[in-house]
């Protein structure tokens, strides 16, 4: 907002002028945004993106070191300049996102802990940075980041390139771990609204109830942090922070049964104003399946539309900067009304599961289909499994509509016990309408006892399987890059027209090691013990015991008679 | 064993104009150490005494906050992120301002007694509070120690140690240990450093019970020692002038077992000492009208800058991809076993067939 930046200036020019020195201040602003897109089952999906856009530099050192935070929060600018981070990327999400009765999701994210950052190629100890990162972080968000240690760091080849601007792609310097255990609660989301300008006072981020936001099928809470261009000519960078949560309600356990949601349902809150720091602050409500799918209260003119996930969709705007939309009672509340049903096909969908039984051996099985009735299109698997499960490479098969499918190329670095995980990443090119299958089978490792959890019958979790693809556009894509894009079409940039980048998340597994009756230890002593005290013990006194005769005493009326005898001088009984 | 510390009294980033102080400032770490489900009373214990001692004035940065298992957010919780201390769901402990230090996996006895990070910052004039519960032994029986998880436990001479530690150190003034567990009274009997107060739901050989049963929740909501704990600490208020005595009290009359508490080694007298050294805190604020001069930070000109023209990186290079060459593995030497292993299959070899097969191979 031009009005704005002329008004900082103005300031600081004035103090300026007093001081005799000249400087130009750092621009930053940042836009809220909430969307809401109604499911076809009935569900609500919510998702909130806040963007902090700033023009600075953190890697500067010395005299241009950034010192004056306004908007971006001042723990994760310390983060970034002091491990050289480019690029941040980190999830906690509580449940499974299903793609095929919810579609794609705007950013997506595994069930658990995800975090991948990329370093700046000026830093010499990646290995060290990134565990003093975790370190941090884990103190920043209060999740157990600090479990994330080289058994299940990964380095991938060829997926997660950088989303930001940045030329180095050395995969040297990218790192990635999950924590498909993680649980996401209160605490978790607190020290989240902490990092926002207007904390959870003002703007969007009143309705962030955790009572509400946990009561859900989804929940998802995310921070992405990187470069990226300022303006369409590219010629300067900036850096942005992007905080979102996407929630899915589910009708039924949410909203009691009935397909109607208001804001005050999902979140027990209405908006009363907006984020007063906020350049921006829209509610975006997705439309292009009305009216025969809902009811839509109140009606707004501001229609906006924007492509997609490969799809153009219509949205109805609310502005929140403007009053009017508060109406008399300044609280602004939607309403939603379903009226129909509709079906989905989601192009892309990927499931995992462990085929087998015992706790000997098994197998993963990764499905991927691919829904397109014509095109084929290529998928980048990458598979990062635990050292404690022994994959069997040589029995890798890769099968699509049952004939092998052999992938263009494959990078696998095999574990090494307590060092570090297997690593398998794959491009397999999906032929259209069809079901492709990856199966590799493996063995179980047997722990040493204390490496054990302390609760080892809950099982063992393996982390999700990232495919990552380039998905055919029903229409065209804007490769242009212009600031009012709303936040939601902007996450990933678009390089060619025909098709979008999407990430799909495969569910995590859970697999039952072969675990050691913990009481063995005491059952072996106390028997133990027992068997040798007793042949022991029985020994010794065998050995050792001498017998002597010894005569019982005699009963009391016998005792008297000896004594009476005995007064007499006579001879004693027996 | 010992904590790890600095003595540094740092204090939050707060936007106060003015210096801000810090005295008798107190450390209140609150643990939780047992898991499954039908300890949730264990939780509410721990939360209810947490949430009343932030009330009181400390803030996040000096509560050291650890629960073994996730009761808010687990499954099993018909109410999600809530946690009740009360039967009908009347008091919700868990809130919306909650933050853990340490969860799950991460309670054990190393962390409480040398944690790595996330640590308190106390100093000689810093006053602790510490409050345990969980269940000692198997519930009925186990004197002396504390279970961490059903896998490890800690003794009363390892807690005695480890606060004589910090006394050596010099990283407190005075100590409050609560603890409500059966058989409480025996993980204080060992103390021997000097300004401790111990209080214990329990004594020796006797049971702590549970208070109330919720239906819909479906299991014990809070220990009844911690309960009138908590209706006690709700009447004070940071001016309050109610003392140690009071607290000592709190429990005496109304159950069948009877608390039991520790002030030998307390230098004061428990009349004098007041309930918010412990449990609460005041700040010290000065405001200043004076105007602060902000140096600036000088911006280097777009014209230093070469106009490169950035772009962004293809997410999914495929043509890249299939042609990248594997990355080139550091040649090593064969080792040991390998070089040992040849060496004897070509000695046996030679042994066995003769020397006049050596130009067969060379």
């Amino acid at each position: 907002n031009i009005n704005d930046d002329t008004l900082i200036l103005l300031f600081i020019l004035l103090d300026g002028t007093k001081n005799g020195e000249t400087f130009a201040p750092a621009k930053d602003q940042f836009q809220e945004e909430l969307v809401i897109r109604p499911l076809h089952s009935g569900d609500i999906y919510a998702s909130f993106q806040f963007r902090t856009l700033w023009d600075t530099d953190f890697l500067q050192e010395g005299q241009k070191k950034v010192s004056h935070y306004r908007l971006f929060p001042k723990s994760l600018g310390q983060v970034l300049s002091k491990f050289s981070v480019q690029e941040l990327h980190i999830s906690f999400t509580q449940g499974f996102w299903r793609t095929m009765q919810w579609g794609q999701p705007f950013i997506p994210s595994p069930p658990g802990a995800e975090l991948w950052v990329w370093f700046h190629d000026t830093v010499s100890d990646v290995d060290g940075n990134w565990k003093e990162l975790t370190n941090v972080l884990s103190g920043i968000f209060c999740a157990s980041l600090n479990f994330i240690d080289m058994t299940n760091t990964v380095q991938p080849s060829a997926s997660f390139k950088p989303l930001g601007l940045g030329n180095a792609t050395d995969h040297r310097f990218l790192r990635y771990a999950t924590l498909p255990r993680e649980i996401v609660c209160t605490e978790n989301l607190t020290p989240w609204k902490k990092l926002l300008p207007c904390g959870s006072k003002a703007g969007l981020a009143v309705l962030m109830k955790s009572e509400k936001l946990f009561h859900s099928s989804f929940h998802s809470q995310a921070v992405h942090i990187r470069p990226i261009c300022q303006d369409e000519q590219c010629t300067s960078k900036a850096w942005e922070l992007r905080q979102t949560l996407n929630v899915v309600f589910d009708h039924y356990t949410s909203g009691q049964g009935k397909k109607e949601w208001s804001l005050f349902k999902m979140f027990s809150r209405t908006l009363t104003e907006a984020c007063p720091l906020a350049s921006s602050s829209k509610v975006y409500v997705d439309i292009t399946d009305n009216p025969e799918l809902f009811e839509l209260s109140p009606a707004t003119p501001l229609l906006s539309q924007a492509v997609v996930l490969g799809d153009r969709r219509t949205y109805s705007v609310y502005d929140l900067t403007r009053a009017e939309t508060f109406g008399q009672l300044r609280s602004f509340n939607l309403l939603l009304r379903w009226k129909g049903d509709n079906m989905l096909r989601p192009l892309l969908h990927a499931e995992r599961y462990v085929a087998g039984f015992g706790l000997q051996t098994g197998e993963i099985h990764t499905v991927i289909y691919n829904n397109h009735p014509y095109r084929a299109f290529p998928v980048l698997l990458m598979d990062s499994v635990p050292w404690y499960l022994q994959l069997y490479i040589h029995t890798l098969t890769v099968t699509s509509k049952s004939r092998d499918n052999k992938p263009s190329y494959i990078h696998y670095q095999p574990a090494k016990d307590r060092h570090r995980p297997h690593l398998l990443e794959m491009l397999i090119q999906l032929p259209p309408h069809s079901m492709t299958e990856v199966t590799v089978q493996f063995e179980r490792a047997l722990l040493k006892w204390t490496e054990y959890t302390p609760d080892p019958n809950h099982g063992f979790y393996v982390g999700s399987s990232v495919v990552s693809a380039l998905v055919p556009s029903m229409v065209a894509m804007s490769t242009n890059f212009t600031q009012d894009q709303p936040l939601f079409s902007s996450f990933v940039p678009v390089k060619e027209e025909s098709s979008y980048f999407v990430r799909v998340y495969t569910e995590p597994l859970l697999v039952n090691l072969p675990t050691p009756d913990f009481s063995m230890p005491y059952n072996v002593i106390c028997l133990t013990c027992t068997v040798v005290a007793v042949g022991y013990g029985s020994f010794y006194n065998l050995l050792t015991r001498t017998f002597q005769v010894d005569e019982p005493s005699p009963p009391l009326a016998k005792r008297l008679a000896n004594f009476i005898r005995r007064i007499r001088g006579v001879p004693l009984l027996a | 064993m010992a904590f790890s510390l600095d003595t540094n009294c740092g204090l939050l980033n707060h936007n106060i104009i003015g210096p801000i102080y810090c005295t008798s400032t107190i450390f209140p770490p609150d643990i939780l150490i047992t898991q499954f489900w039908f300890n949730y009373r264990h939780v509410a214990n721990t939360l209810s005494v947490y949430r009343s001692v932030k009330r009181l004035g400390i803030p996040d940065s000096h509560i050291v906050l650890m629960l073994a298992d996730d009761m808010a957010c687990n499954y099993r919780n018909p109410k999600p992120a809530t946690v009740f201390s009360h039967k009908n769901m009347e008091f919700n402990v868990y809130g919306d301002d909650v933050e853990v230090d340490y969860r799950g996996y991460e309670v054990t006895v190393e962390n409480f007694l040398t944690p790595r990070s996330k640590r308190l910052l106390s100093d000689d004039r810093s006053n602790i509070l510490i409050y345990l519960t969980g269940q000692t032994g198997n519930s009925h029986g186990g004197n002396g120690f504390l279970k961490f998880q059903d896998s490890e436990e800690i003794s009363n001479m390892e807690l005695a140690d480890a606060f004589e530690q910090m006394w050596q150190k010099r990283r407190y003034n005075e100590l409050l240990f609560i603890i409500d567990t059966c058989q409480g009274a025996s993980m204080y009997e060992r103390f021997y450093s000097p300004n401790l107060m111990a209080l214990a739901s329990s004594q020796v050989g006797e049971d702590s019970l549970s208070h109330q049963p919720d239906l819909a929740i479906g299991v014990h909501l809070m220990d009844k020692y911690t309960f009138y704990l908590l209706e006690f600490l709700e009447e004070v208020h940071p001016a309050s002038q109610a003392n140690m005595n009071d607290l000592v009290s709190v429990c005496a009359h109304r159950v069948s077992v009877s608390p039991g508490h520790h002030t030998d080694l307390f230098q004061r007298n428990p009349g004098s000492v007041l309930i918010t050294d412990f449990f609460g805190s005041v700040r010290k604020v000065e405001i200043t009208k004076d105007t602060i001069n902000l140096t600036s930070s000088v911006k280097s000109g777009s014209g230093d800058m070469q106009i490169e023209s950035l772009t962004y990186v293809d997410q999914l290079p495929v043509a890249e991809i299939i042609h990248q060459k594997p990355k080139q593995k550091d040649w090593h030497p064969p080792d040991g076993f390998i070089l040992g292993l040849w060496t004897l299959i070509l000695l046996v070899f030679f042994q066995t067939y003769g020397i006049k097969h050596l130009k067969h191979i060379f």
